[in-house]
């Protein structure tokens, strides 16, 4: 009936080395203290079994020497896995200067994802293999969360807001993405896969071209059509700054403070433009919350992101 | 064993009809109210969990539907944590024996205790209208922005539930924490305190403290759902990890008041029936105080993955193992009671044994979560379910059973057939296991949790754990069956059947209304098993 006992996951991608190492290390510690405990409890209550009705125990009050032995061996072990597991989180949580760009949304109940040049696929993500892929993921409804077990990789979809997540491809090959955040009547169905391709592949896979235009020209086309260009002048001059090289560089808002234009920075002047106001404007701008999809808010910020700016700066 | 006849007056017969009951206020009586109510929501809870097993033995969802299913587990949830575990200790065996433990007539309050009841009755009926008047699927944890805009299910009706139950529990903390202050007789010093009063002291002070705010929670979302103000839905400008933070701050310690009693309970039997006093009695105390305070401030660990800041991760992460230490260090406490007794393996000792297994496979796979890098992986698969079943499900309930066992001739003056005692307990640990331990290992392979269907690799671990709980829940139904039989047939009990030590096993079985006719006079720790050359015990 069973064809196969699977006891663990494939590990596919370069994080997946790393997080099972710690799970090793995990799970001899649960074996040596289930053991330690487990053997004791059975040896005392089999060698001190009770003899006659009315035998009592030898009063032994403690001892200070093995509660602080105990105390702080426990201690000293949990250290360790603090250190660890905070060093594979930091890697897990920083993405590669260069990673390339993926953009997923979430909704009940598919995932969409789109590629810089313009692919765009619902429940599929074809990555290239060996390349650093950051994933940048909103929400168009409730909270889901994104999860490829094989790849040990993992994160919260939250509406109103961009978490990111990388990894590396290590093996060709499909593997299950689910969605890890209740989310619903048909949560269980937003599963999909994930295609890891040779990259010569990958670029045959996207068609060796734009299918309906990359997201930066989407975006383009948008910010003409929703008129962001008639104040955002390319010269500066118009009635709100240039967008131009802002992108990832520091913006000084008329309270005094700064901001770095990063990718929620950006979100949150086109849905909320009253928040920040830049220093040496007004706040004129109209809210585009409720015209733009979480989609074309994606667009409209690759295209922000295509006019220039420091890149790095909005990533780390 | 010694038969001879119950005590003529004792506060069972002390009055007859169900209105010496339904207006009584005496908290043993109390106490056999919510024995009865939280073991009714116990098998209703079980009912729904058998539910969800059986749409699981396949991966198609083809028992139920997936609507169906999704409110199947948030009945689960919400009747198991919030009409079971949290007030089944200490509603019940707490009630009954802190007056009694502490030389005292009665709790300090003793109108309020019998209010908090009836509130507690009040919240299930709410919760159980809920569930039948079309149900509710948020999952227990009702996570906006789901639960205040998607779901079109009864959710506010849900929540008053758990909102009216809080009162009770509230109520209930403060009853012990003033009883345990001020009623205790003379002599019975801090320090000479029973640990199960100690952990209970520290289980109320989270009730109290902690309780409000998931009571402030739901109202939050009920006021989001029914005026759509913008807390928790950003589409309005709201923050919904907000709503995160606010649940875990009382549901992470609520853990705590889930297990804490049981440990008192474990920390009880282990010295009955060693017949010693504990190894390292102020550190098992000051542990359950530990416990209480810095189960307060981990409650970051449930968001790692939400998005929140690099550096508030690290600080739960380590905080959170912090948390784990005082729990070891009972463990180790227990244990090393075990050197030098007089070990004897009656029933209640043997789910102190499974307490110790299974809570200390809970507490080490509580450290894979606890731990950054690991957690990742791990967050809502069902390593998650299999961790937090040991540890609050096995800890609880192992607990809870242990104690009942012990304190049942107490209860009712009655002994319970010892072999069938055993053999529930074996099948009860057996069936948990099997439960429970399949989950770990699906968890690793990626299966998320509420999953009404599941990729077919899956398969073989989940017929497995089905078959588990088919055990488990036999091992639950035989208990139920040979308690009731007790009560009318079984063996009268002695004052003092275990040979135990403790005020409570110094008045007859069952107690006189007011338990003690005299108040004692405590002249040294309750658990002082002189040597048996001085103390002939009977
Ligand atoms: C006193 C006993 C139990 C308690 C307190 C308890 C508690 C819980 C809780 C709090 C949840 C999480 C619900 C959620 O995620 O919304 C849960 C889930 C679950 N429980 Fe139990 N449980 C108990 C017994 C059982 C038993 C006996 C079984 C099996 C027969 C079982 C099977 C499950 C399953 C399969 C889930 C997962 C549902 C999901 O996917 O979220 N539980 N339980
Ligand atoms: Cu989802």
């Amino acid at each position: 009936m069973f064809t196969n006992f699977p006891f663990f996951p494939e590990a596919a991608s370069e994080q997946a080395g790393q997080v099972d190492a710690l799970y090793f290390f995990l799970v001899a510690v649960t074996a040596f203290f289930m053991a330690l405990v487990g053997i004791l409890v059975v040896v005392f209550a089999i060698k001190f079994h009770r003899k006659h009705a009315d035998e009592v125990g030898v009063e032994i009050h403690g001892s200070l020497v093995l509660e602080l032995l105990w105390t702080f061996i426990p201690l000293g072990i949990t250290m360790v896995m603090f250190v660890w597991g905070a060093q594979v989180f930091f890697h897990m949580t920083r993405p590669p200067k260069g990673a390339m760009d993926i953009y997923i949304v979430g909704k009940q109940w598919m995932w969409k994802a789109q590629h810089m040049d313009g692919a765009r696929e619902i429940n599929e993500l074809h990555v290239p293999l060996g390349v650093p892929v950051k994933l940048t993921m909103g929400s168009e409804d409730v909270i889901h969360s994104f999860f490829i077990p094989d790849f040990r990789v993992k994160a919260d979809v939250i509406p109103g807001r961009y978490n990111t997540l990388w990894f590396t491809a290590t093996k060709p090959g499909r593997y299950h993405l689910f969605c890890t955040q209740y989310c619903g009547t048909k949560h269980s169905a937003m599963i999909g896969w994930v295609t890891v391709m040779e990259p010569s592949d990958y670029q045959a896979w996207l068609g060796g071209g734009p299918v309906n235009g990359s997201m930066a020209d989407n975006g383009a086309k948008l910010f003409q059509d929703l008129a962001c260009a008639t104040c955002h002048l390319e010269n500066g001059q118009g009635r709100a700054p240039s967008l131009k090289g802002v992108y990832g560089s520091t913006v000084t808002l008329t309270t005094g403070q700064t901001v770095t234009a990063d990718d929620a920075y950006v979100r949150e002047s086109i849905l909320n433009s009253q928040a920040k106001i830049v220093a040496g404007y007004q706040p004129i701008m109209p809210t585009f919350q409720g015209l733009v999809s979480e989609e074309q808010l994606l667009q409209l910020i690759a295209y922000v992101k295509s006019l220039g700016g420091n890149q790095q700066g909005a990533t780390k | 064993m010694d038969t001879t006849a119950t005590p003529t007056l004792n506060y069972l017969n002390n009055g007859h009809g169900l209105k010496s009951w339904l207006l009584t206020r005496d908290h043993k009586r109390i106490a056999l109210l919510y024995l009865w109510s939280v073991t009714a929501f116990f098998f209703l809870g079980g009912f729904f969990a058998l539910m969800i097993r059986l749409e699981l033995l396949t991966p198609a969802s083809d028992l139920v539907q997936p609507d169906t299913y999704n409110k199947l587990f948030t009945m689960h949830g919400i009747v198991m944590v919030f009409f079971f575990l949290i007030p089944s200790i200490p509603a019940t065996l707490g009630n009954f024996l802190i007056p009694i433990m502490i030389g005292a007539k009665d709790l300090a309050f003793p109108r309020i205790n019998l209010l908090s009841w009836y509130i507690y009755i009040l919240g299930g009926l709410f919760t159980i209208t809920a569930a039948l008047t079309g149900g509710v699927d948020t999952g227990w944890t009702f996570y906006a922005p789901y639960s205040t805009t998607a779901s079109n299910s009864n959710v506010i009706l849900a929540g008053l539930g758990i909102f009216i139950t809080g009162f009770s529990s509230i109520l209930t903390g403060l009853n012990f924490i003033v009883t345990v202050h001020r009623m205790r007789a003379p002599g019975l010093t801090w320090f000479r305190l029973p640990l199960f009063v100690w952990s209970h002291y520290a289980t109320s002070l989270i009730m109290i403290l902690g309780t409000p705010v998931i009571a402030i929670t739901v109202l939050l979302v009920a006021v989001e759902r029914g005026l759509h103000l913008g807390i928790f839905d950003p589409a309005l400008g709201g923050d919904p990890v907000l709503f995160q933070h606010l649940f875990w701050f009382y549901s992470h310690p609520a853990v705590y008041i889930m297990i804490l009693p049981a440990m008192g309970v474990v920390s009880e039997l282990v010295q009955a029936f060693a017949r010693k006093n504990i190894f390292g009695y102020a550190f098992v105390a000051f542990s359950s105080l530990a416990i209480a305070i810095i189960g307060f401030l981990v409650w970051g660990h449930h968001l790692f993955v939400s998005g929140q800041s690099t550096y508030a991760g690290l600080v739960f992460s380590i905080i959170s193992m912090f948390v784990a230490i005082p729990s070891a260090v009972k463990v180790f406490n227990w244990t090393a009671t075990l050197y030098k007794g007089s070990v004897s393996w009656d029933s209640p000792m043997l789910y102190a044994f499974g307490f110790i297994g299974l809570f200390t496979i809970g507490g080490l796979t509580g450290l894979f979560l606890a731990t950054l890098g690991m957690d990742i992986h791990m967050h809502d698969t069902y390593f998650i379910i299999a961790h937090f079943h040991y540890v609050m499900v096995g800890g609880a309930i192992f607990g809870f059973l242990g104690g009942l066992h012990y304190w049942w001739p107490k209860i009712t003056g009655r002994m319970y057939p010892e072999g069938w005692a055993k053999f529930a307990c074996l099948n009860i640990f057996i069936g948990f296991n099997l439960t429970f331990g399949p989950q770990f290992i699906v968890g690793y392979l990626g299966m998320p949790r509420r999953y009404a269907m599941y990729a077919p690799e899956f398969q073989v671990w989940n017929v497995l754990s089905t078959a588990g709980a088919t055990i488990l829940g036999i091992g639950y139904l035989i208990p139920m069956v040979y308690f009731t039989w007790s009560i009318f047939k079984g063996e009268i009990a002695s004052a003092n059947p275990w040979g135990a030590r403790g005020l409570e096993w110094e008045i007859p079985s069952p107690p006189p209304t007011e338990n003690f006719l005299v108040t004692p006079i405590v002249t040294h720790g309750t658990h002082q098993y002189a040597p048996s050359h001085e103390v002939g015990i009977v």
